[in-house]
């Protein structure tokens, strides 16, 4: 009789486990399949679908002026950029001269947004490798500029201040006062976030090293955004085909070969001061000028196909039209900074911890509805 | 010698950062921006583009300016807004003029996005500053903008 029966029959399966829909660390209702050899990390799957709103089938059936509000609920961080694409694709359509004041405030708000989403982004990451204090500290700053786009847009968040043609409405008066306020007070404040958080041990231990991707793969995997960018792909929109006033301005683009998390977290902070330069570059000379053009009250785009990318905080958002020449487009495909960043997770993770995922995960900045749209 | 070495360069880290929360914990008073609501409820102005919800601001004489267009129930992306509109006989031409009878508004649909108010030829819709509000019941959300009897201001013309 085989006594070592029982043994000889035992085999090793794999272990899954679920992250999220409502895991903190996955910033949204973002679910995450691993499966998993103990601690080590065997592959991710991401299952997305939980906050799918059918954004791009609602584009159909809405006319140009009412998709503008949809994009604010996509990347809700960064919203105004959202919508810049999407009035700049209408616009470029239409070949419409946008006169120079709405490009300046354009690109003003959407570097302070950027900031924001930064700030944001810097305090939940903070908080997901363990150190709370980022939180408030990234939010107390975050809430300043909230208070800017409060008093000139009317909302903090989806803002839906691009109209196709222009602004809604001029600025507030006391906006170039407060974004400068904003600007002095954020440059006291950016150096405490590397003592308080780069430069710890702790933390440079969780990061670096960790999450590594190549160049080669960032480019393949279509990365974008300061994660291609922290691999060494140069992929900055604003650099490489510049809109509204960027190309007035001089700025560098934040490169980093490490290609790790704590590459791209270095991105983000040096991006901060960039945006800032931006910003100063700007504020002091808004030009004079109408911030609308009149266009008709139904818009309809000429028969064709039209294609209009920028730079969210996130990466490379492109909009995608084809118009049969009715008043609303035939399709609307949105190219998000999310997906495809996304989509690297399971080979920046593999071979890792558990805790190692949680660490990529935030340095790829995703936010799910962005991902889901 | 790298052991006590890593030692020393992380406590000296963990002091650097203790040293901003350390700067906060003695001056938290100053420069806080949270704010006690609703203790401050009183006091609490928000600003005067904030998106609260959809009015119809009317004068004393219980007028207003919507003549009943349709352009901010055109332009609503989600059907927030209904006007339920018939033709009366205006009092001063005798002749038949268009005008509302309800305007109604969903608040509970609305995403604020501003284009309604956008597109008012005459100014007679816009946003309140309000933001409380919570109901208890779904169908408090449908709000009639225009006060009963009201009528349009004479004069006002898209």
């Amino acid at each position: 009789m085989d006594t070592n029966i029982a043994t000889s029959n035992l085999k090793s399966e794999d272990y899954f486990i679920n992250m999220g829909p409502q895991h903190p660390a996955t910033h949204g209702v973002l679910r995450l399949l691993l499966t998993i050899d103990g601690e080590i990390i065997k592959k991710v799957e991401p299952d997305l679908g939980y906050i799918h709103r059918s954004i791009e089938k609602m584009c159909e059936r809405d006319s140009y002026q009412q998709i503008v509000h949809l994009t604010d609920r996509m990347d809700y961080l960064s919203s105004h950029i959202n919508n810049e694409a999407v009035c700049l694709t209408v616009e470029n359509a239409l070949q419409l001269e946008i006169p120079e004041r709405v490009k300046v405030i354009r690109t003003i708000i959407g570097e302070l947004t950027r900031i924001a989403s930064h700030t944001l982004w810097w305090g939940v990451m903070g908080m997901d490798v363990g150190a709370l204090t980022t939180y408030f500290y990234g939010f107390r700053d975050r809430e300043l500029i909230n208070d800017i786009f409060e008093e000139t847009c009317g909302a903090r968040l989806t803002m839906n201040y691009n109209i196709p043609g222009g602004l809604m409405f001029d600025i507030h008066p006391n906006f170039v006062k407060r974004t400068k306020e904003f600007i002095a007070h954020f440059k006291t404040k950016l150096p405490e976030y590397d003592r308080l958080l780069t430069g710890n041990v702790i933390f440079q231990k969780r990061m670096k090293g960790v999450g590594i991707l190549t160049k080669e793969d960032a480019i393949s995997f279509g990365a974008s955004g300061p994660v291609g960018r922290g691999s060494g792909y140069s992929c900055d929109v604003r650099k490489h085909h510049p809109y509204s006033a960027l190309d007035k301005v001089t700025f560098k683009e934040v490169l980093r070969t490490e290609g790790d998390s704590l590459a791209r977290y270095e991105v983000r902070i040096q991006e901060m001061w960039e945006s800032m330069s931006i910003i100063e570059q700007l504020i002091d000379n808004i030009p004079e000028g109408d911030v609308q053009v009149a266009t008709n009250a139904v818009i309809k785009l000429p028969k064709g196909e039209f294609y209009q990318k920028v730079e969210t905080a996130r990466g490379e958002l492109g909009v995608y039209v084809i118009s049969t020449g009715t008043k609303n487009p035939y399709r609307l495909k949105f190219r998000s900074p999310g997906f495809s960043n996304l989509s690297l997770l399971n080979h920046i993770a593999v071979g890792g911890k558990i805790g190692d995922l949680v660490a990529s995960m935030a340095t790829l900045d995703i936010v799910v509805p962005d991902i889901d749209r | 010698m790298s052991y006590f070495g890593d030692i020393a360069k992380g406590i000296k880290t963990l002091l650097t950062g203790m040293s901003v929360t350390g700067k906060y914990f003695l001056t938290s008073r100053k420069g806080a921006i949270t704010q006690q609501y609703p203790d401050n409820r009183e006091t609490l102005k928000m600003f005067e583009r904030f998106r609260g919800e959809v009015v119809m601001p009317h004068d004393e004489s219980n007028e207003h300016r919507c003549t009943g267009c349709q352009k901010c129930e055109l332009a609503c992306p989600n059907g927030s807004i209904e006007i339920i509109w018939d033709r009366q006989i205006d009092a001063e031409t005798g002749k038949k003029k268009k005008m509302i009878d309800q305007h109604i508004y969903h608040l509970g649909m609305c995403t604020m996005c501003g284009l309604c108010i956008e597109a008012c030829p005459t100014d007679a819709i816009v946003w309140a500053q309000n933001f409380e509000n919570s109901v208890y019941d779904r169908s408090y959300l449908t709000k009639v903008l225009n006060k009963p009897e009201s009528k349009v201001k004479a004069g006002i013309e898209d």
